[in-house]
């Protein structure tokens, strides 16, 4: 053991290496999740996240590179790294014949706890996951959102001090996903280290202490969420205009209550106009004031938050693929 | 110690599964049931075997190709829970890496227990008698089942390879239809011409066929000693090949399941 003061982080890869063939899911990802902390992972679809998850969770062998987790080498001791982690992988899996207690007390069975504590402890996850009626209903009539909290339930069921969460809420309506934070939320403040996994900004920003940005296997940025929104991707004032003809007058309002390096940004048809601002809520009531001052006629107007695609225009120059799924809320 | 609860506790989970999903337990039951009936009735009569009934013949040979199919519930279990990220659950957990196969591959000798009595009921509609001693027949009933059993690790194996239901039906049938019939199943192995009647000699599924019969007592005295070799010793030759199936496959899906990929 090296001689320091600070604890080893939780989770600690260096240089980890994946390819199928020709493609490259991971290339050289280094990362660091102290104890207790969260780190969320943001990337689009096939920058490599559900790789690296696999590899730290002993499910997938790396090419190249090294990973432990609390304090246990992934490749070298593979068993002692699995009585330290729960998964919830990226779809949940969760048997569908089976109810949602049986789920619990045959994953509590399978981490070595007797009948009596698999059952005790089941009963706590479905009364703290909210799931306590539906728990003796097989999972099959279950909604998106309730599987997805047995399957975070059924990480849990051991007490993991580390927690691997791979897209916890991709394909949940904004209820179930702000449902799903809150309980993510309780967990992390009771000191579970915590690596999750996400498309969007706004839940890295809501649930992590650290973010790395990934893109094509490699990490493109790193730092606070608030690091990477500053300098990424400022958030937005954005106006619709009912007559073109009015655009420059708008136009100059916005840049007076721009970011002092920003330009205001003016759409194909003259109507939509944005600018970046640094600080949002007073910009927007800032814009809002001149122009109720003024009679020009105004189809929308608010503040748009950085979203990925800002993060990736911003870093690479290029949007991001196309995801299948929904943009979140905001 | 901990590998048998994991085991008992992953074949507990595929016993619920059974009692919850009948649509599964009546293809389960009712294709043994079919093919009885169907062989029976429709080349019943056409057949002519020397010396005993068609039927009575008959009967050992479905037993041996409806175990060879209740494999595929093995292999199309492995898949789906493969396709649904619940093997995937499975290996992330501290737990032995030999019992998820194993408890399915021993709760699934329920599915071939149950089809093998309703054969047997059908069996009796029809005709069919155990004409031997009680032991016997237990004895045959024993072999039937273990070597089912072997034929479910080559489906854990498969379904590992290839995780898809579809792709595992499509190609169980395609390699289990040849077996069960260039084979002593549904025609005696000395009426097949020349190359067949060689392969279906040494065919486990005829092995296993022929111990049968001789274990009901389906053989009627005065039928012609089989010439070679497997079939004269049909139960021995059928228990070297489920020791070998099994000592190749279970390790072989073992590894495939435990192995980071
Ligand atoms: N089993 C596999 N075979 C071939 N290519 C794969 C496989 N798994 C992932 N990939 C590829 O590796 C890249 C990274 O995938 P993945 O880690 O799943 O990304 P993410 O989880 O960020 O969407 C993608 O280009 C994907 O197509
Ligand atoms: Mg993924």
């Amino acid at each position: 053991m090296t001689p320091s003061n600070e604890p080893p982080p939780a989770i600690r890869a260096r240089g980890l290496r994946k390819t199928y063939g020709e493609v490259v899911a991971l290339d050289g990802l280094d990362l660091d999740v102290p104890d207790g902390t969260v780190l969320a992972l943001l990337g689009p679809n096939g920058a490599g996240k559900t790789t690296a998850v696999s590899i730290l969770t002993t499910l997938l062998s790396a090419d190249g590179g090294e990973g432990t987790v609390a304090g246990v080498d992934v490749l070298a001791e593979p068993g002692r790294v699995r009585e330290r982690i729960g998964l919830s992988g990226q779809f949940a899996a969760v048997d569908e014949v089976l109810t949602g207690r049986e789920n619990l007390q045959m994953i509590g069975r399978l981490y070595g706890m007797t009948r009596r504590a698999a059952r005790r402890r089941a009963t706590e996850l479905l009364e703290r996951f909210s799931l306590t009626e539906a728990g003796d209903r097989p999972v099959k009539g279950y909604s998106g959102g309730m599987r997805r909290r047995l399957d975070l339930a059924g990480a849990l069921v051991a007490e993991p001090p580390v927690l691997f969460l791979d897209e916890p809420t991709t394909g949940l309506d904004p209820r179930s996903r702000n449902e799903l934070w809150g309980v993510i939320r309780e967990l992390v403040a009771d000191g579970t280290t915590l690596l999750l996994t996400t498309q969007y900004l706004e839940e890295a920003d809501q649930l992590a202490d650290d973010i790395v940005v990934i893109d094509k296997g490699r990490a493109i940025a790193r730092g606070t969420a608030d690091d990477l929104k500053a300098s990424l991707g400022r958030s937005r004032v954005e106006v619709v205009l009912a007559d073109s003809a009015e655009a420059d007058a708008v136009a100059a309002v916005l840049a007076a209550h721009g970011a002092a390096d920003a330009e205001v940004d003016i759409g194909p048809e003259r109507r939509r106009l944005s600018v970046q601002v640094d600080d949002g809520v007073a910009a927007l009531s800032g814009v809002l004031g001149e122009l109720r001052a003024t009679d020009i006629e105004l189809r929308d107007v608010g503040l748009r938050r950085p979203t990925l695609d800002d993060v990736f225009l911003t870093l690479t120059g290029s949007a991001t693929e196309p995801t299948d799924t929904p943009e979140v809320a905001a | 110690m901990s590998a048998v609860t994991d085991i008992l506790v992953i074949a507990n989970r595929n016993v619920i599964k059974i009692r919850r999903v009948p649509e599964v337990l009546i293809f389960v039951l009712l294709s043994p049931i079919m093919f009885v009936l169907l062989f029976a009735y429709v080349f019943g009569n056409s057949i002519d075997i020397q010396g005993s009934s068609y039927r009575e013949f008959l009967i050992a040979g479905i037993f041996a190709q409806t175990v060879m199919f209740g494999g595929t519930f093995t292999g199309a279990g492995i898949a789906e829970d493969m396709q649904k990220g619940i093997i995937d659950r499975f290996r992330s957990l501290p737990m032995s890496r030999s019992a998820v196969l194993t408890g399915r591959t021993l709760s699934d000798v329920i599915y071939n227990v149950m089809s093998v009595v309703i054969m047997s009921l059908t069996g009796l509609l029809v005709g069919w008698r155990i004409r031997g001693s009680i032991l016997d027949a237990l004895a045959g009933y024993l072999l039937l089942l273990v070597f089912a059993y072997a034929i479910s690790w080559i489906m854990a194996y498969l379904a590992l390879l290839v995780p898809s239901p579809e792709v595992i039906n499509n190609a169980s049938f395609m390699v289990i239809f040849p077996l069960t019939f260039v084979a002593n199943t549904f025609v005696p192995a000395e009426s097949l011409p020349g190359p067949l009647k060689t392969f279906a000699e040494w065919n486990p599924v005829s092995s296993v066929t022929q111990a049968s019969r001789e274990l009901f007592g389906n053989i009627p005295p005065g039928t012609p000693e089989p010439t070679a070799w497997p079939l004269q010793n049909a139960t021995l030759y059928t228990l070297i090949w489920v020791v070998v199936i099994i000592g190749i496959f279970a390790p072989l899906a073992i590894r495939r399941y435990a192995q980071p990929r």
